[in-house]
């Protein structure tokens, strides 16, 4: 790779050539303030927040020796005007200044400008806490304003989307959105009308911004033009904890951050990770986290009796699990398990089916619902956890259960996650068996049909690691606590090999990992601290990510920084 | 190392012995004591019958209260500000927007759930300080009791009750913007 | 057997139990109560404050319209009840034996001292035959006192000292620094100042050459105070020069005084700005009550014993020439009962003066404490009593 000399603030560096002037500056420290510019989209160059000051060494007269500074490289020729780095690349012997009187009195000015039309509402404005015109201003603003006349009335409070909401005078006209739905989502239906001041956000005549990933320009306003209309007002950000964990809605297994407090999730944004995710993810998996704080959740542990379901204590309703598995031969027992299970409950589900010798056991498979950008046709986001830890193929086994329950063969069953009526099961049937121990997060149909009853964590309130649909293992972290007794899938599991089997010395998700590890040849190796955020690659599947290999082609065009 | 060289005062042989000094303490206390069975000095006053309330300065903080602007509009937001500087942690807030149907509409957002513990509140007034919408005043209430947890907290209509209407603030929705 | 029955004199025994109810449970701590109140408010009007001035009858408790505050007067009653309803705790690492004993051995010395002191001269029931009551006892004035003792200071003493038991014992059984240091300064201080207070009296028996209390406090109604002789004989030379090492000897009595009963400046055992509590930091409740008890029952018979050795007694400054003084087997009953109200008013004062000093006095470091016990008091204790002696042997009347 061609190398480039650059002096940024006075101190010479080496960037690969076709580096972006902003990106170089951001390699070494020196944090240029942007609003239009962002690395997964084109540059416009139009908010000018990023002005620095640049210069050049002078072309020689022919027969002159150029000067040279102190570090031996010629001299640079500042150039009086200032230059958008956002959008310009680097060049051999070219010198940039971030700091100083030119670049500060720049921002200054635009800083001024773009404040004129903009109310100061930041008391209820969303975006306070996590504006960047509220922190730019902090940084460079002049903290007054000249302006004394009346202030450009735009429309407030837009209704352009299902689940978004425009406030146009807020907005800066960075046109993030625009060229997002334009060069991302391919649905350009958001535009600037009329001119100068008035230049104002809208969507295209009877067009409306419903497209599955329209929520991500929400994140990408660096202003609070565009906000959600489910956190909309809900939260101020400052006091949200961010967790980074996985979107379990679909099997890509997007990198995401949970925002809570004081244990209720109230927002989910996506997390960068350029091989699984980008910066992006969709709308569903977005918004869908509200379960997680359901007041439908199962807090204690259940038994059935005559007049119904009564709470009971963690060790009875275990201790009945497994004398239920006891008291019947092993091939009278099925258990499904879920594709939603980590590949800690995956295994010692698989622990405790090989202990007891049962060989009906499998998860739901669902499929469905991909499109050309991030969501993966696998709807559960652990398919490949089954096959690599099981070593079977999911769903394989399970017309062969179902037979087996509706015949009568199958007397005990134990159901992990799933709500076995929309598996494909009749509540007939299910009224059948001599014993149905389920755990589940939300009270279901199945529930109320299990004997035991076992309240689980949901995804936000566990530890564990997931295998997506390209191969990559990732981890899932803990956000929230689990309401009530509510427990982690798999310290259920392991109370129920406890109970079934005996001491097993399992303590933590970590030791599960460890023996997992042991076990499973793609796991050698690694522990649940050594995935890392971003997650490493166990398997080969050949599946590719459509968003992600249209942004390698832009990128390798030059088109985005990526 | 400075050396401070303090100047004892020079006892007299009856001070040493404690004799005159003795003296001279117990006709000090006993000068209090007289002055006080006289009813010449008064320095208590007895509480629930007597009050100091006319005397309580502009600044005294009492119990903090919401205000409501000359139109009767809640001033607050619900920025969730005081919520978060308050050191111990007695507001808790919850938003909602303010339907379309609402006069007051254009502000977008009020608090559907605004809650002072009493029981946690320290008087600091930061809350009062930190408002960006002058919505939040400390009164001079300063007899805040209760017979439970539950009456201790004071809930959005008590806040009111006890805030009242603050005229002559800044009144930024009141304009267009 | 039988000659032992009928040496009991049953009148005897009556009369000295009613005296033991009524002087320790009608006077002393029904006096302790009210010293405490006392000590709180003139304590605050000496510091210009008002006291507890509320706790009266609460009549609104019984739907009544407005509270009788009686200027706090029922206060004394609702701090005992405080100390009954608190929650008696003990704590798990304490000698539990000792721990429980202490506060007994605090208050029962207090109170057993009161048995030699006489209260009052005597009183005449004789006017009961009047109202029908028979009975040989009847003609026979009883005597104000529980124990008519032939050696009372000594017995005082004797028993006063069983007290620094409870407070080491209290101490030491606490199991627990704050109390141990209060424990040890406490013997230490009481054992320097036993001895100046030991010698301090041993001028005043020499002048009246008798140790029954009661004997005493006759001698002074018939001859003046010990510290105001003015009547009876008269002030005669040899009086008035004994007057100087009597006034020695009540000053060293009173500071010893003060010092035995951990009073201001001298109390250190329990100085809250060193050592949290002193001796008592661990107990709550009645058992911390028992020690509250004890120092202010200690300081009412201390004040008891003054007034008895110095002041006259239950005698009526200038009783004797103006009539109203105690004629033996003759006294009427309105004057024995005059005599008992003056006994309590001397002992008021006293107490007063107790409280007053308090409140004046900043307290001693404990170095000073210890230098003023053994090099200042005890010389000057031993020096009186020599004084005395010469004096008594130079001027034979």
């Amino acid at each position: 790779m061609d190398l480039v000399n650059v002096q940024v603030n006075g101190v010479w560096h080496k960037f690969p050539k076709g580096t972006r002037m902003i990106e170089a500056c951001r390699q070494v420290g020196a944090l240029v303030p942007h609003y239009c510019y962002h690395p997964k989209l084109t540059s416009p160059g139009n908010c000018r927040m990023c002005l620095v000051e640049m210069g050049m060494p002078p072309r020689p007269t022919p027969g002159q020796e150029p000067e040279k500074d102190e570090f031996g490289m010629a001299k640079i020729g500042w150039m009086p005007r200032p230059v958008i780095a956002c959008a310009n690349t680097v060049a051999e012997g070219q010198g940039i200044r971030t700091e100083g009187k030119l670049s500060e009195e720049c921002r200054k000015g635009v800083m001024e400008l773009l404040l004129i039309n903009h109310p100061l509402d930041c008391p209820i404005c969303d975006q306070a806490g996590e504006c960047r015109l509220q922190e730019f201003s902090v940084e460079h603003g002049n903290g007054e304003s000249h302006f004394r006349e009346e202030k450009v009335k735009k429309p407030k409070n837009v209704d352009i989307g299902p689940r978004i909401r425009l406030d146009d005078e807020r907005c800066i006209m960075c046109s993030r959105c625009i060229r997002f739905t334009a060069e991302i989502a391919d649905d350009p239906v958001l535009g600037f009308t009329e001119r100068g001041s008035y230049t104002t956000l809208a969507v295209h005549p009877g067009k409306r911004l419903e497209n599955n990933y329209s929520l991500n320009t929400v994140d990408i306003c660096p202003v609070g033009a565009l906000t959600s209309n489910d956190f909309r007002f809900q939260m101020r950000v400052w006091f949200l904890k961010e967790t980074k964990s996985l979107c379990t809605k679909c099997g890509r297994g997007c990198n995401i951050e949970i925002s809570s407090r004081q244990n209720e999730v109230y927002r989910q944004t996506p997390r960068e990770n350029n091989d699984v995710n980008s910066t992006w993810m969709c709308d569903q998996g977005r918004l869908d986290f509200h379960f997680v704080n359901s007041d439908y959740r199962l807090t204690q542990p259940l038994v059935k009796k005559s007049n119904g379901h009564h709470p009971t204590t963690w060790k009875l309703a275990v201790n009945q699990v497994a004398e239920a598995l006891r008291s019947v031969k092993a091939s009278e027992i099925a258990v499904i398990a879920s594709g939603r299970m980590t590949n800690e409950e995956l295994y010692l589900t698989h622990a405790l089916v090989k202990s007891a010798g049962i060989e009906n056991y499998d998860v739901v498979p669902r499929t469905g619902g991909g499109d050309d950008y991030l969501r993966a046709d696998d709807q559960n986001p652990n398919s490949n956890g089954v096959r690599a830890i099981w070593g079977t193929e999911p769903g394989a086994k399970l017309p062969q259960i179902i037979a087996g329950i509706n015949s009568g063969a199958i007397k005990v069953v134990l159901a992990l996650g799933e709500n076995l009526i929309k598996a494909g099961l009749e509540k007939a049937a299910l009224e059948k068996l001599t014993f149905l121990a389920s755990s589940h997060i939300l009270a279901n149909a199945t529930a109320e049909l299990s004997h035991v009853v076992l309240p689980a964590a949901s995804y936000a309130e566990k530890r564990g690691s997931m295998i997506n649909v390209t191969g990559r293992l990732q981890r899932l972290s803990k956000a929230v606590n689990s309401p009530g007794e509510a427990r982690d899938d798999w310290e259920i599991l392991r109370d129920i090999i406890l109970a079934y089997a005996g001491s097993n010395g399992i303590h933590s998700v970590e030791d599960v990992f460890k023996r997992m590890a042991g076990d499973v040849e793609i796991f050698s190796g690694l522990t649940l601290a050594r995935i890392g955020e971003l997650g490493v690659q166990v398997m080969e599947t050949g599946e590719k990510v459509p968003l992600l290999e249209r942004e390698r082609e832009r990128k390798a065009k030059g088109i985005i920084v990526g | 190392m400075a050396t401070v060289v303090v100047q004892r005062p020079k006892l007299k042989w009856h001070e040493k012995w404690f004799i005159s000094t003795l003296a001279k303490g117990l006709l000090i206390t006993l000068g209090h004591a007289i002055a006080i069975l006289r009813g010449k000095k008064k320095v208590t006053m007895q509480y629930p019958e007597e009050k100091w309330d006319a005397n309580l300065p502009d600044h005294y903080r009492g119990a903090p209260a919401l205000v409501t602007d000359e139109h009767g509009r809640e001033r607050c937001v619900s920025c969730q500000l005081c919520e978060f500087i308050c050191p111990p942690r007695a507001i808790t807030i919850i938003p909602e927007e303010i339907p379309s149907t609402d006069p007051w509409a254009k502000v977008e957002k009020r608090p559907r759930l605004f809650n002072i513990d009493m029981i946690r509140c320290i008087y600091c007034g930061m809350c009062e300080e930190v408002c960006p919408e002058q919505a939040i005043f400390l009164r001079k209430d300063y007899a805040i009791t209760g017979l439970s947890r539950a009456e201790m907290v004071h809930d959005k209509t008590k806040l009111y009750e006890i805030g009242g209407v603050r005229e002559g603030l800044v009144n930024k929705w009141n304009e267009l913007k | 057997m039988g000659s032992f029955l009928d040496s009991i004199n049953l009148a005897f025994i009556i009369a000295a139990a009613v005296k033991i109810v009524f002087f320790s449970f009608m006077v002393i701590l029904p006096m302790v109560a009210y010293s405490v109140y006392a000590e709180r408010r003139v304590s605050a009007i000496i510091q210009d404050r008002v006291g507890p001035n509320r706790t009266g009858i609460p009549l609104t408790l019984f739907g009544g319209k407005k509270d009788i505050a009686l200027a706090g007067l029922i206060q004394p009653l609702a701090d005992g009840l405080k100390f009954f309803l608190k929650e008696d705790f003990t704590p798990a690492h304490v000698k539990k034996f000792y721990y429980w004993l202490a506060p007994a051995l605090v208050m029962v010395p207090a109170m057993m001292t009161a048995a030699v002191v006489p209260f009052g001269s005597e009183l005449d029931l004789g006017w009961l035959a009047k109202l029908g009551v028979e009975g040989a006892w009847l003609h026979k004035p009883i005597k104000l006192v529980i124990a008519d003792l032939n050696v009372g200071p000594l017995y005082i003493f004797a028993i006063a000292s069983l007290g620094v038991y409870g407070i080491v014992l209290a101490g030491w059984s606490s199991n627990s620094k704050y109390p141990f240091l209060g424990g040890v300064r406490s013997t230490s201080q009481m054992i320097s100042y036993e001895i100046a207070l030991g010698l301090s009296i041993i001028p005043v028996l020499m002048i009246f050459g008798d140790l029954n209390l009661s004997k005493i406090a006759q001698y002074q109604d018939k001859n003046g105070w010990l510290l105001l002789p003015l009547w009876g004989e008269g002030l005669t030379f040899k009086r008035l020069v004994l007057w100087i090492p009597i006034f020695i000897s009540f000053i060293i009595f009173v500071v010893a005084m003060f010092a035995e009963t951990n009073r201001a400046p001298f109390d250190l055992p329990e100085c809250e700005t060193e050592l949290v509590a002193g001796y008592h930091t661990e107990y709550s409740s009645m058992k911390f009550a028992l020690f509250f008890m004890g120092e202010y029952a200690a300081m009412i018979i201390g004040s008891g014993l003054a007034v008895t050795l110095f002041l006259g007694g239950w005698s009526i400054p200038f009783g004797a020439p103006l009539g109203l003084g105690y004629v033996e087997g003759a006294t009427p009953i309105w004057l024995g009962l005059l005599h008992i109200g003056c006994f309590l008013a001397k002992v008021v004062c006293f107490i007063i003066f107790f409280i007053w000093v308090r409140w004046t006095l900043p307290r001693f470091r404990y170095d000073q404490l210890m230098k003023l016990g053994w090099l200042v008091m005890f010389e000057l204790a031993l020096a009186n009593v020599i004084l005395t002696a010469a004096l008594i042997v130079w001027l034979p009347n």
